[in-house]
């Protein structure tokens, strides 16, 4: 094999027809082609035959007629939804979840990794990371169901509250303690594993560099800001990028397991909204729509933060 | 070179220390509250009001009552289903698209992996994806768990970045004495790429294990639910009294709390168990994707 490969490649001066290539090559890989097969017929089917049910989001949906068939409608129903009653809402909520994602949970992990990356006991350092990775491993539905209980009225957290004299709080019912709780868990969830990818990235730092530090008398805090720091950047500017391009898609599933209807005002995001409108009402070309909408406003995002990127740092997604 | 610490310094470290250790604590208690809660007599621990060091009483009424219950039974072997399966059908589909990927020379290779890592960067959306699975008639049955979640892009770049490791002679040398590519991904990429395999099957089985959502809008029939569905109804919604057929009216209140507390237990011991012995590998499986971007 490697020798006929090389003589093609030394051979170029008659480049075979396309045809005789892909006949050739068919052959010679034809294991490997029928390997793939089932992986392109997976993602045909179930990564790219969804963009084809999109157009109902322009059409009025009939399960009789089908999604080819049913009638085209235009912007009719974004317009129902930028006109509707729940728009500025579950707007409003999703850019604050969003923003407050990222002013508090994505740095987050940076922080802890710096943390660990100072401590000087192996043996403590390696204990924390195992702790901390545990919750990513947690069905969402079990951490939803510990919050319920533990912040219930009668739960562990008013007990305490109780304890140090205050009245009894029913967080899951107050719209005005969804953010910090929906913040404050998902830091639970995701501060460990998040930081093993930058952990990575300092243990990649050339150590040269710290000693040069020493030498010029940097202690260990100069260190971390001057070294350390700098080292991470590139990985926390692609991880920021990849925020960014998903920074509307929150964590709708544990939304759902959290939030009714007395939280609604600043919990109902777009994607509850869409679950709601399209799976519980089967609205279904209204809420592809509000998805739509949605996936756009993403896509554009994750674009334009790339550009940034691209314009004023050397770091890129593509 | 012996470096001796200043005042601020131990200050520095010390705190962070601290700061470290409280938030193992906070990440381990509420584990340790709900084990100790689950195994407490119900009656002692709704009299107690804050933190649990130790369990109120013993008694396993509680785990009694969630074996007993018909819905946990079958969803637990649903799930046991979904995730044996469904793990097994990842790891073949991501080895075969893995190694189909690593090797050299095949004409389409470059154009199906624009093809896949493209699928990165778009989401057909909720509706699209469940008209789709409705009209492939793959509503209410075992297939909608596990046939669309059959590969996950990211980890089919992970494997296929560790089998491109695996020395090239080794490959070339089996083909010398007459090995295909079939013989070649299952007698010598495979078993030399075990780590990032654990690691895999890691991943996806939790994922199949801890899968819900997919659940809650691709199946209306009870008898395929997962555990996590019926978790859902006792934790979220509140609802232990299917559970509690056998229990005199008077003593409902206080059992249906330790219920609560059981059926977490039971739903996540599985996980945490695995979680020792696969821990050494997963750190290199997020490794291998991370460095090679």
């Amino acid at each position: 094999m490697t020798i006929n490969d090389q003589q093609i490649q030394s051979a170029p001066r008659t480049r075979p027809s396309f045809v005789s290539r892909a006949a050739k090559d068919f052959r010679k890989n034809a294991a490997i082609y029928l390997m793939v097969l089932p992986v392109v017929i997976y993602y045909a089917v179930f990564q790219y035959g969804p963009l084809y049910g999109i157009q109902i989001a322009f059409k009025d949906y009939s399960a009789r007629l089908g999604i080819w068939n049913s009638p085209w409608t235009g912007f009719q129903h974004f317009q129902d939804f930028f006109q509707g009653y729940y728009f500025e809402r579950v707007v409003r909520n999703t850019i604050i979840l969003g923003l407050y994602d990222l002013i508090f949970v994505f740095p987050a992990s940076i922080i802890l990794a710096l943390m660990l990356n100072e401590v000087r006991n192996r043996m403590f350092k390696r204990t924390v990371q195992s702790i901390t990775y545990i919750p990513h491993f947690i069905s969402v539905v079990v951490v939803v169901g510990m919050m319920i209980d533990f912040l219930s009225a009668d739960g562990l957290i008013n007990h305490l509250i109780a304890y140090f004299g205050g009245q009894p709080i029913s967080f899951m019912r107050l719209p005005e303690w969804f953010r910090a709780i929906y913040i404050s868990s998902a830091i639970w969830q995701g501060v460990g594993w998040g930081s093993i990818i930058y952990l990575a990235a300092i243990s990649n730092i050339d150590p040269t560099l710290y000693e040069s530090a020493k030498v010029d008398g940097a202690n260990r805090w100069k260190q971390m800001i001057h070294i350390t720091l700098p080292g991470l950047m590139p990985t926390i500017i692609i991880l920021f990028i990849l925020r960014i391009g998903s920074f509307m898609a929150l964590q709708d599933e544990k939304i759902l397991l959290m939030y009714n209807p007395m939280t609604y005002e600043t919990a109902d995001t777009i994607g509850t909204y869409v679950y709601r409108k399209g799976i519980l009402e089967a609205s279904y070309s209204y809420s592809a729509a509000v998805g739509l909408f949605n996936s756009v406003i993403n896509f554009v995002l994750l674009i334009s933060a790339n550009y940034l990127s691209k314009r004023f740092t050397d770091t890129k997604l593509w | 070179m012996v470096h001796k610490k200043t005042f601020g310094e131990h200050i520095f470290d010390t705190s962070n220390t601290l700061a470290l250790m409280l938030l193992s604590l906070v990440t381990l208690y509420p584990f340790v509250y709900v084990l100790f809660a689950s195994v407490s007599n119900p009656a002692e621990l709704v009299q107690h009001r804050g933190i649990l060091l130790w369990p109120k009483g013993f008694t396993l009424d509680a785990y009694r009552l969630v074996f007993e219950n018909p819905n946990i039974i079958r969803s637990y072997l649903n799930t046991i289903f979904y995730v044996t399966v469904g793990t097994a059908l990842n790891i073949l589909m991501t080895a075969l698209g893995a190694y189909a990927l690593s090797r050299r020379n095949v004409m389409w290779k470059n154009t199906i992996m624009i093809m896949i890592v493209l699928t990165m960067f778009f989401d057909g959306g909720l509706i699209p994806r469940y008209l789709l699975m409705k009209n492939l008639g793959l509503l209410d049955t075992y297939a909608a768990l596990i046939v669309p979640a059959a590969i996950s892009t990211w980890n089919l770049i992970v494997m296929r970045t560790a089998f491109q490791s695996v020395p090239v002679a080794l490959e070339e040398s089996a083909r010398m004495d007459g090995a295909g590519d079939w013989t070649i991904l299952f007698r010598i990429i495979i078993p030399l790429s075990l780590p990032v395999i654990a690691v895999m099957i890691l991943f996806y089985g939790v994922g199949h294990w801890n899968r819900w959502f997919e659940a809650l809008i691709y199946l209306r029939e009870r008898d395929l639910f997962p555990l996590q569905l019926i978790l859902r109804e006792i934790l979220v919604q509140n609802d232990t009294s299917s559970m509690m057929t056998s229990v005199g009216g008077g003593d409902r209140m206080p059992i249906g709390e330790t219920i609560k507390y059981a059926t977490i237990i039971v739903a996540t011991v599985p996980i945490l168990l695995l979680y020792p012995f696969l821990q050494k590998y997963f750190v290199k499986g997020v490794m291998i994707g991370a460095i090679k971007e």
